[in-house]
């Protein structure tokens, strides 16, 4: 081939991939790039979902956005580190799904998905007021909700059933009678009082504010140190030796589900990765008699308590961040997966276990399939609290949290480390130190 | 240019220099910077003076944080030289199999930290512990042991996985340094009349002295600033009763997003880490002298 030929054969091939374009344009191709989202997720505690996301969700978005769509996940605790590091060096996932209230934490960073939480809301019959709050700072969306893991209570029917208990307590008071019985029989109720990010505050938060306690008024004023507060904690306290493992106060988020595979422990409130776990090891976990165990297996709402009943559920949102070099693709990205066509891929998997974050998906067909999955169909609409009520769930409430002072405040007085009148006030002063 | 000794110095030191600067010098300084403002994470923050050193000293659960790594690398480093120098002199001695022993010595020390934490963690574990089990079933306890579930026990439980793990560093550098000594000078003391305690704490005790000192150096530095065995172990728990200044400030600091608060907390070792290196450098420098 002789040079002038050669110039011109490799010329047409490259003027045909745009590179008469790109240099007319005077500026390097950012198209490869532009079209990539690096998106970081939890490893799913229901893996069928994160299937659907790597097998149902990469090619379609591809086909449908021309988006290459990176899915990475790690284990849910290990989310902030790699958000801060993102954050500060201004490089890292275009999406990071953010647990609970750190959308708040870091709001400054996150691009207004308003829009999108708009189109959902209208379209899906209304966000829930706790996920939108969550996700809300300063009159915007900095992050968008996508879906709830509520917690609830698994436990064995038949062991109820036996000391003549055919429903499940409505009330503290009536579930610490229960919980006696059942663990002068060897079966405790099974809760954990440790350091730990999910069963830990989604139990005591709830539990505070049923009888009346709170961490501040609506001005962040610190009214922890209250009579009701005072009565929670020395309720806990009989409560958690009359009808309690005692060992709960070691437990993390695992431990639960591991005692209550293995018959140890009566009841605990979880998700309900214990009963899908019962379903997906159906020969392996049984009950004394033989019977697969999930049979066994119902869930209830956490009881009443003197002023009313709460639920916590653990919020799962996603930020788009403000570095991201392709901002507007991942903002389409998240607009397609919320579609109702797309969204149901991954919320049938879910079984129940997540839930959406608009009541439309209260209707959804999968909730016919299962009937002990039925009481987290709704179970959303009873967290009315958030994090440090009644003020903001904002950085001050999760400095809290992740102190675990709630959580601490009640393991101090179960485990006999101080009496519930110094463990209510070693708390309020804590909670005093965040809210100056 | 380069048989001039100072450039060729400088040239040889400069990569050095350089992985000092950007790895060791330049966190350093920003980690006193954040500790001086009120960043956090995607907000740089403003200056507040020592307003985070303040808060911190206030906290009740730092201070127990801080007084939990005293205790956890006072107790940890005796029973590290304790246990060590016991295996050091018994592995000095002429034994079938001396080679395979000396270096299967050192499993746990090779073993990643993490691995060996969540093992241990299996082994405490409330509902399953494989002692409590063994225990109650040969009928010497009636009820489970609180291995991690009661403070204490949980604090001493994470002094004996460290003490575990730090032990094999312990027997190996103190049986180099006491292969050093010379035999005859053993001989020389039995001859005098000179017991094994004797000999133990008259002569090999002393000529050890450097060895030791160094080797709890860097295990008092090591345990000081420990945070994977905690924060697998108990994370901080019960109630905060096994928190460690590290395992603290990486809550604030990247649980709870305070940058300048997390810097602060983690700043609390510095004053006592350095105290310990300059005790070593100047009876190092004493050691020299003689």
């Amino acid at each position: 081939m002789k040079r002038r030929k050669f110039l011109k054969a490799t010329g047409a091939g490259l003027a045909a991939t745009g590179l008469a374009g790109i240099l007319a344009a005077h500026r390097a191709p950012v198209f490869a790039q532009a079209n990539t989202i690096h998106i970081l997720r939890w490893n799913d505690f229901v893996p069928a979902a994160d299937k659907v996301l790597r097998e149902v969700y990469v090619p379609e978005v591809q086909k449908a956005l021309g988006i290459k769509l990176n899915v990475e996940t790690v284990n849910a605790n290990d989310i902030p580190a790699r958000a801060t590091a993102g954050i500060q060096s201004g490089s890292g996932p275009d999406i990071i799904m953010l647990l609970n209230n750190y959308p708040h934490l870091y709001a400054s960073s996150g691009v207004d998905v308003s829009d999108i939480a708009e189109e959902v809301n209208k379209a899906q019959g209304g966000i829930y007021p706790a996920s939108a709050q969550l996700n809300r700072v300063g009159g915007q969306y900095v992050a968008m909700p996508w879906s709830t893991v509520p917690a609830m209570i698994a436990y064995r029917k038949s062991w109820f059933d036996e000391i003549g208990v055919k429903e499940f307590p409505k009330t503290w008071a009536q579930y610490h009678e229960v919980g006696k019985k059942l663990k002068a029989a060897k079966r405790p109720i099974g809760q954990t009082l440790g350091n730990t990010f999910g069963d830990a505050p989604t139990f005591t938060y709830p539990f505070l504010w049923s009888f009346g306690g709170q961490e501040v008024d609506a001005k962040g004023k610190v009214i922890l140190d209250s009579k009701e507060t005072l009565e929670s904690v020395r309720f806990m306290t009989t409560f958690w030796k009359d009808a309690h493992d005692e060992g709960g106060l070691a437990w993390d988020d695992s431990n639960n589900n591991r005692a209550f595979l293995s018959g140890d422990i009566c009841a605990s409130l979880n998700g309900a990765s214990i009963y899908v776990a019962s379903l997906n090891g159906a020969d392996k976990f049984k009950t004394e008699k033989g019977a697969p165990l999930h049979t066994d297996i119902l869930h209830a709402a956490l009881p009443a308590g003197p002023k009313g009943q709460y639920a916590y559920g653990t919020a799962f949102n996603h930020m788009v961040m403000k570095y991201s070099k392709n901002a507007k693709g991942a903002k389409e990205l998240l607009r397609w997966m919320h579609t109702e066509a797309n969204y149901e891929k991954w919320f049938t998997v879910q079984k129940g276990f997540a839930v959406g974050i608009a009541q439309k998906w209260e209707s959804h067909a999968m909730w016919n399939n299962d009937p002990v999955m039925l009481p987290f169909k709704t179970i959303q609409r009873q967290q009315t609290r958030l994090m440090g009520f009644g003020g903001q769930p904002d950085k001050r409430a999760a400095e809290a949290w992740n102190k675990f002072i709630i959580t601490v405040m009640y393991a101090q007085a179960a485990g006999g480390k101080m009496s519930p009148e110094q463990s209510v006030k070693w708390a309020a002063g804590e909670l005093g130190k965040i809210y100056t | 240019m380069l048989e001039s000794e100072t450039v060729l110095a400088s040239a040889l030191l400069a990569p050095g220099m350089l992985i000092l600067v950007l790895f060791i010098a330049y966190p350093f300084v920003m980690a006193i910077w954040y500790s001086l403002t009120s960043i956090s994470v995607g907000v740089a923050g403003e200056f507040v003076g020592i307003a985070n050193f303040t808060k911190a000293w206030a906290d009740t659960i730092f201070q127990q944080a801080f007084k939990n790594t005293v205790f956890y690398t006072f107790w940890a480093t005796i029973f590290k030289l304790a246990l060590g120098m016991w295996l050091a002199l018994l592995l000095n001695r002429s034994f079938r199999f001396k080679r395979i022993i000396r270096a299967s010595m050192l499993l746990p020390f090779i073993i990643p930290t993490v691995l060996s934490a969540f093992a241990w963690r299996w082994m405490f574990d409330p509902t399953f512990s494989v002692m409590n089990w063994v225990l109650f079933h040969s009928g010497v306890i009636t009820d489970r042991l609180p291995f991690l579930s009661d403070g204490d026990w949980a604090m001493w439980c994470a002094v004996l996985v460290n003490t575990w793990r730090g032990m094999p560093f312990f027997a190996i550098t103190l049986l180099a340094g006491l292969q050093t000594i010379s035999p005859d000078l053993h001989e020389a003391a039995a001859l005098d009349g000179a017991n094994a305690w004797h000999r133990f704490w008259h002569v090999t005790w002393p000529l050890l002295m450097p060895v030791t000192l160094v080797v709890v150096v860097f295990s008092v530095i090591q345990t000081f600033s420990d945070f994977q065995l905690i924060y697998v172990l108990t994370g901080g728990g019960p109630a905060n009763s096994t928190h460690l200044i590290a395992t603290y400030a990486y809550q604030i600091g990247v649980a709870s997003g305070l940058l300048g608060e997390g810097a602060a907390l983690s700043l609390f070792m510095f004053p006592v880490l350095f105290g310990v290196v300059w005790f070593q450098l100047r009876y190092m420098k004493r050691m020299e002298g003689h």
